[in-house]
């Protein structure tokens, strides 16, 4: 494989270069480095670790973003070097990992005993086939419905989070509540955009994209094209703002009010206050109901690459980190919504009020759906990429004009184009 | 400096060669040392130019997955799929429909704004230099700007038309709309620069033939026609050549101008260009092999299409 270790040496050199990786000793302390993103909230626990275990210097390495973190940690994967010895890693990434499982450590066999600390769903994902457990699970993102109370009211539908909670039952009836919300509403949508209901149902079902064996099964799998066809039909009806997710386009229609209804998971509330703003505060609601059950969008693990030279000491690190104490006090710096049973029975946690949000106990509500989440859904290595670049443009292409068949028939070809 | 010798020099050197090692020192830092002084440039090159474009040439024969255990050899295979793939046609023709939208006015306004400033205007050094204030501005602020303005729903411009009474248009799901919109954000930046380039050609231009020109009765029209153009000919092969070359590689707008964030270009790949295709290839798919023989295609593209300008420009402009 003389080409591939070409690679791994430029991208050491650039590796190098960029940042030295911790794998020393010094002094006697083990030098263990944790990579994270965003904001897991990590920092006093950090300290707090170095102070009881006095042999272990703690660095965190912080990006920004998801994206370039992934990215950073892909390409290191790929040049066999330069990772930290804890890398986190995101729920919509997480299908890539699983692929390059055998990169990373069994948690199983080298971390202390954690049994039944986390969801069940939440510990599945981070299965292999063969029972091997990849990450530590950090925080999860337990989906509910958000909606607008002064436009539910406005078309005449009951705007109580009680009461709303029938048209949340099912997606049928949320699209018929959707129906008879257009019709009165004067032009405001639905929901955002299509893809943002579509990848919700999509993660309920039991099969996704890809069969056990990594069989790409979107024509197949009835489930998938019963979504499009409910979906589209909606789209067609205009229950869709056609807002791209993330969009500036987006944030400016929460400020608009454009829409109705938004799949809310947990941390999507600081996302809608952030967006809505001041001037909207008191029309958004939340309620613990969500179409056919629960869902989960987001949260994190923590992984241990098999790159790093002090695997035991970094995975008892990541076990204590992700231990449902620390995971609390994670939650009462950043707000990450912890993963684990025990977190989520802390009365820190449940009651835990939001303002925006008319003082709703947000903690309880979003611990209640989180128990609601049925099963993991097992992802292929492509799954991602599938659900990112596939099927959200082509829903998208919908909403600018095309034929929902037509619109299949092309998701269809780019899935088998993915996963070839 | 002993970079340059004069024939003096070269004969006190012969006179010196093998005298003392002192002096055979000194005969080798005279011949050695231009070579030493010029190197820094090309060792550079070597390594981030020569190399990575050789390189890109022998991965692109590989099935090469970043991060795969097993790269394959294929041969011209990847060559062979490119050709029957539509997306890559399809880039393509976005590329130059984008280069063409943008390139084509902005050379021409260059040299319309170029003229007008060559005119003398009070603060002139003022004008002349807010022109090149586009250019200033930060690349990635711009696109994010121009981005909010063409929102399909939100955005300025289609206020802006729906004043005035003309109906809305999708700046992200019509082909043509989203064209426009990339190619106005890279007229905007580079239309004043270009400018700045052919201005100071225009100044450089010796009065007496203005002169002479004027004498025999040639008016403003006829003398840009007849002189001012002629003369700006090398400065406008540059002009052309160099957007030329940075048309076709147009990555930054078309990429951040999607709403999504994704490297598709677009829901239908409306404004997929060919390095956006590329990049999608290479860090999306991580199907370096493919984004390789992407990246070598655009290449001789370029070189092509950069020949072609450089042929016609000479021919057009006598």
């Amino acid at each position: 494989m003389r080409h591939r270790s070409w690679v791994s040496v430029l991208l050491l050199l650039a590796a190098a270069t960029a940042c030295s990786s911790g794998e020393a000793t010094q002094n006697g302390k083990t030098e263990l480095t944790i990579a994270t993103f965003n904001e897991f909230g990590y920092e006093d626990l950090l300290k707090e670790y170095e102070a009881a275990h006095p042999d272990v210097k703690l660095t965190q390495r912080k990006t920004g973003q998801g994206a370039p973190h992934h990215q950073n940690l892909f390409t290191k994967l790929g040049a066999g070097s330069g990772l930290a010895d804890i890398e986190a890693v995101e729920e919509g990434y997480l299908s890539q990992v699983m692929d390059k499982a055998g990169q990373f450590n069994d948690l199983k066999e080298i971390g202390p005993n954690v049994d039944n600390r986390w969801l069940k769903w939440k510990t599945d994902a981070a299965t292999t086939k063969d029972g091997k457990l990849i990450g530590y699970g950090t925080d999860i993102g337990p989906l509910a419905m958000c909606y607008r109370k002064d436009l539910f009211e406005k078309a005449g539908l009951p705007s109580d989070p009680e009461a709303v909670k029938a048209l949340f039952a099912t997606w049928d009836s949320y699209f018929a509540a959707g129906d008879q919300f257009i019709a009165k509403s004067g032009g405001v949508a639905w929901f955002d955009s299509a893809s943002q209901v579509f990848n919700a149902m999509h993660n309920q079902h039991e099969v996704g994209y890809f069969d056990k064996s990594d069989k790409l099964v979107v024509e197949t799998n009835p489930a998938i094209k019963a979504d499009w066809t409910a979906v589209t039909n909606a789209v067609a009806k205009g229950q869709s703002a056609k807002l791209v997710a993330w969009s500036n386009e987006w944030n400016s229609g929460f400020k608009a009010g454009a829409f109705a209804t938004k799949t809310c998971p947990s941390w999507m509330l600081g996302v809608i206050e952030a967006q809505a703003g001041a001037e909207n505060k008191g029309k958004w609601a939340v309620t613990e109901a969500f179409p056919n059950g629960g869902g989960n969008w987001g949260g994190s693990y923590l992984t241990v690459p098999k790159q790093g030279k002090n695997a035991k000491k970094a995975a008892e690190v990541a076990a204590w980190l992700t231990a449902p104490e620390q995971q609390i006090k994670a939650f009462k710096a950043k707000g990450t919504f912890p993963s684990q049973v025990q977190a989520l029975k802390d009365p820190a946690l449940l009651e835990q009020t939001n303002a925006y949000f008319g003082d709703i106990k947000a903690g309880s509500l979003f611990a209640a759906q989180a128990q609601k989440v049925a099963a993991a859904q097992y992802k292929g290595p492509k799954d991602g990429q599938i659900q990112e670049n596939v099927f959200s443009p082509a829903l998208q292409s919908v909403e600018q004009g095309k034929s929902a068949d037509e619109g299949w028939k092309t998701a269809v070809a780019e899935a088998q184009k993915v996963a070839k | 400096m002993t970079a340059v010798l004069t024939r003096s020099d070269r004969e006190r050197v012969a006179q010196t060669r093998s005298r003392s090692p002192r002096h055979r020192l000194s005969a080798l830092d005279a011949k050695v040392s231009p070579y030493l002084f010029v190197a820094p440039f090309f060792v550079l090159f070597g390594a981030v130019g020569l190399f990575p474009l050789l390189y890109t040439a022998y991965v692109s024969l590989f099935d090469w997955e970043l991060g795969a255990d097993e790269t394959p050899f294929v041969g011209l295979d990847n060559y062979r799929e490119l050709f029957g793939d539509g997306q890559f046609w399809n880039a393509l023709f976005n590329t130059f429909s984008i280069f063409l939208l943008s390139s084509v006015p902005q050379v021409i306004v260059a040299v319309v704004l170029a003229a007008l400033l060559a005119v003398n205007l009070r603060g002139r050094t003022a004008w002349r230099m807010g022109v090149l204030l586009p250019y200033v501005a930060s690349l990635v602020a711009l696109t994010i700007i121009f981005g909010n303005l063409f929102g399909p729903q939100f955005g300025l411009v289609n206020s802006v038309l729906t004043t005035v009474g003309i109906p809305p248009i999708d700046w992200q799901a019509n082909t043509f709309g989203s064209h426009v919109a990339i190619a106005s954000m890279v007229n905007w930046r580079w239309t004043g620069y270009n400018a700045l380039i052919v201005l100071a050609a225009m100044l450089a231009i010796p009065r007496e033939v203005h002169e002479a020109a004027v004498v025999d009765g040639a008016g403003p029209l006829r003398r840009f026609f007849s002189i001012t153009l002629p003369m700006l000919k090398p400065t406008l092969i540059f002009v052309i050549v160099t957007s030329t070359i940075g048309g076709l590689q147009i990555f930054t707008e078309p990429k951040l101008y999607d709403p999504s964030a994704g490297s598709g270009g677009g829901a239908e790949h409306q404004y997929q260009t060919v390095v956006l295709y590329l990049y999608q290839s290479a860090f999306q798919q991580l199907n370096l092999g493919y984004a390789a023989a992407i990246a070598w295609l655009l290449f001789l593209v370029v070189i092509a299409v950069a020949g072609l300008n450089f042929w016609l420009t000479r021919r057009a402009v006598r």
